[in-house]
């Protein structure tokens, strides 16, 4: 008999047909975010959840869920979403889907990096509302890319993906994590044990770290006063990492030449300050959006909760 | 004894503090018509011209720049607007600004590849209409570019450039050229002789070869339907290149699955059709938009007119 998944949300098609051939599968038809009801009804009979960021999976609804449940599986490689020591003490396992988004993720913090310093949202708006009156030699002006200076702070694989990016454009990588990459992974890149020196050398600055209170609002006013002035922000990695006053106040000021974000503190909230910029580019957190990552998330998700209720240990269990 | 120099659009702020530092210059920023900048050069004796592309230099003007005139000095790599046998007819030393801007091209030439890829500009427009509600994750999705297979027409400079930064996304690089590239230009990319034997195995295809007889409307209807369903189309060469109805028609059809385009056909006229489509990534003609670009094609073309005023070769000479 078929153990039986409660799914949060809808998927993307392929991963949903898989998991209906090998589950009794109860999923919301709505595409919205649930409750805390929605979720304990849903896992009713479920021997396993498949839920997403934006699913509260609080201690309080570990404690509520049915004896059944054996393994949460989050469509995610962040779980901070999940309350993974609440479900440890039940004796429920956590996985994830780590790795397969790196490349999808950096990408985007490669567009935003272009797209920001070229001023293309600019120049795409000018040329829809039909405003454009001809090429001019300072028109657009934005900066130059290739062969600058990229700092990654948060050197984990998709800063690493991303430096490999950067390298194709001639940039000069440097970063800033606790500690030093070894050689096989630097590739070359210069490691700075202090922000002041990191931050003084990034004409262009990637944030790539995890979220959590340790980084709750890293770019803040003083921070950003440590950078060279005109620098371009780029931010694909969690909303929380900037102090969005602050980043506002710098775009305005021109201390931040351009930036490009897809996470926002509070989202899908976005401060309206960011909205009257021109020189923000904005996308709507979809990072790892792409139909190629999104079905190997999904197929790594459910692989581990195939594994778990199996009674294997995948590799992606969240411990 | 500075020398006299006239220059007839606005330039980059740099260039022009130091045209004011070190020439006799009238420069007051603005865009001259032929007529005037013909004016200024006799009214001012002008030793040297510093043009754009915003005036056709026909062979009847370059006929009237006035004698003390010693150097025509544009700023820009295209030089489509300046009627070379005339200058060379009467040995009139033209210049243009080749090899600054190479990356900038091709950075922005990934720039359009990557929001073609990813839906820029939906992307855009959702959060300029204030978002508000957040996607599933089955909704919205763009593709990956990483790792997919990249034909590029015409590997010169710039081409060259844009297959460098595409092996940074793990990306196949095949390039369509009357001839085969020494290996330390090719890189490991694959030649094909026939552009359209190319195109089937292309998932991005981006162009970049010169304009001209031999290349206009080289993508139209039927090279369209020879690239694989759903592939991706990028141009950030020229206008010429391209029947702009047939990639209008190939983007409604989801032959394309999306284009990133920086030129046009008509400049600034752009056939309005595209702004009503979602799937394409529109950019107003800005491969060399960067400040340190348009400073470099300016110092570029101050040092062909030094050089040339200082009784030597010019650098970057349009005619020989």
């Amino acid at each position: 008999m078929a153990k039986s998944l409660y799914i949060t949300r809808r998927l993307p098609a392929a991963i949903e047909e898989r998991a209906r051939r090998d589950y009794d599968v109860t999923q919301s038809e709505a595409d919205t975010p649930t409750t805390a009801a929605d979720i304990l009804r849903g896992a009713e009979a479920a021997d396993a959840l498949l839920v997403c960021p934006a699913d509260r999976i609080d201690a309080d609804i570990i404690r509520a869920l049915p004896e059944r449940v054996r393994v949460i599986g989050t469509f995610s490689v962040g779980y901070d979403h999940v309350d993974v020591a609440a479900a440890r003490l039940r004796g429920i396992a956590v996985c994830n889907t780590p790795d397969v988004l790196s490349v999808a993720t950096a990408e985007c913090a490669m567009l935003l990096i272009l797209a920001a310093a070229r001023r293309a949202g600019e120049g795409e708006r000018m040329i829809r509302a039909g405003a454009w009156t001809g090429w001019a030699p300072t028109q657009l002006m934005g900066t130059l890319v290739s062969g600058r200076r990229l700092g990654i702070f948060g050197m984990g694989r998709i800063g690493r993906e991303l430096a490999r990016m950067a390298r194709a454009f001639d940039m000069q990588v440097h970063y800033h994590d606790i500690a030093r990459l070894p050689p096989e992974l630097e590739h070359g890149a210069t490691w700075h044990a202090h922000e002041a020196s990191f931050l003084s050398v990034c004409d262009v600055l990637s944030l790539n770290a995890p979220g959590g209170p340790g980084t709750r609002h890293w770019l803040n006013a003083e921070r950003i006063a440590k950078l060279p002035r005109g620098a371009v922000v780029a931010n694909a990695a969690r909303g929380t990492l900037i102090d969005d006053a602050a980043l506002i106040e710098a775009l305005t000021s021109g201390q931040v030449g351009y930036a490009g974000l897809d996470v926002y503190d509070g989202e899908p909230r976005v401060n309206p300050g960011y909205l009257g910029l021109e020189n923000v580019v904005l996308l709507p957190h979809l990072g790892s959006a792409t139909v190629e990552t999104r079905l190997a998330m999904g197929n790594i998700v459910l692989d581990g909760i195939d594994a778990l209720l199996a009674g294997r240990v995948p590799t992606n269990v969240v411990t | 004894m500075k020398h006299r120099l006239i220059v007839s659009r606005q330039i980059a702020p740099d260039v022009a503090a130091t045209i004011a530092a070190q020439y006799d210059c009238p420069y007051e920023g603005k865009e001259m018509t032929a007529e005037e900048v013909l004016a200024a050069a006799a009214a001012h004796k002008a030793e040297a011209l510093m043009i754009t592309s915003h005036v056709r230099w026909t062979g009847e003007l370059i006929a009237r720049i006035p004698d003390h005139v010693k150097i025509l000095a544009t700023c820009s790599v295209g030089t489509e607007h300046i009627d070379i046998p005339a200058c060379k007819a009467r040995g009139l030393p033209a210049t243009n600004t080749p090899d600054v801007l190479t990356e900038c091209t091709a950075d922005l030439a990934l720039m359009l590849m990557l929001n073609a890829f990813r839906r820029g500009h939906e992307y855009d427009a959702i959060m300029r209409a204030g978002w508000r509600r957040g996607y599933g994750l089955g909704e919205m999705m763009g593709l990956r570019m990483w790792g997919k297979t990249l034909g590029i027409l015409g590997l010169g400079r710039i081409g060259r450039a844009v297959a460098q930064r595409a092996r940074g996304f793990g990306m196949k690089i095949l390039y369509a050229a009357p001839r085969r590239l020494p290996p330390e230009l090719e890189q490991g990319a694959t030649w094909y002789q026939d552009f359209r034997a190319m195109l089937p195995h292309c998932d991005v295809l981006s162009l970049h070869a010169p304009g001209g007889p031999a290349t206009a409307d080289i993508m139209n209807a039927e090279t369209f339907a020879l690239l694989p369903r759903g592939a991706v189309f990028v141009n950030a060469a020229r206008g010429a290149l391209v029947d702009e109805t047939a990639l209008i028609d190939a983007l409604k059809s989801g032959q394309l699955y999306a284009a990133g385009l920086d030129v046009f056909k008509n400049e600034p006229e752009f056939d309005l059709r595209f702004a009503e489509l979602p799937n394409v990534f529109l950019c107003p003609h800005m491969g060399s938009a960067t400040v340190e670009t348009r400073n470099a094609m300016g110092y570029r073309a101050l040092d062909n007119i030094a050089a040339v005023l200082a009784g030597k070769p010019p650098i970057d000479p349009i005619w020989t």
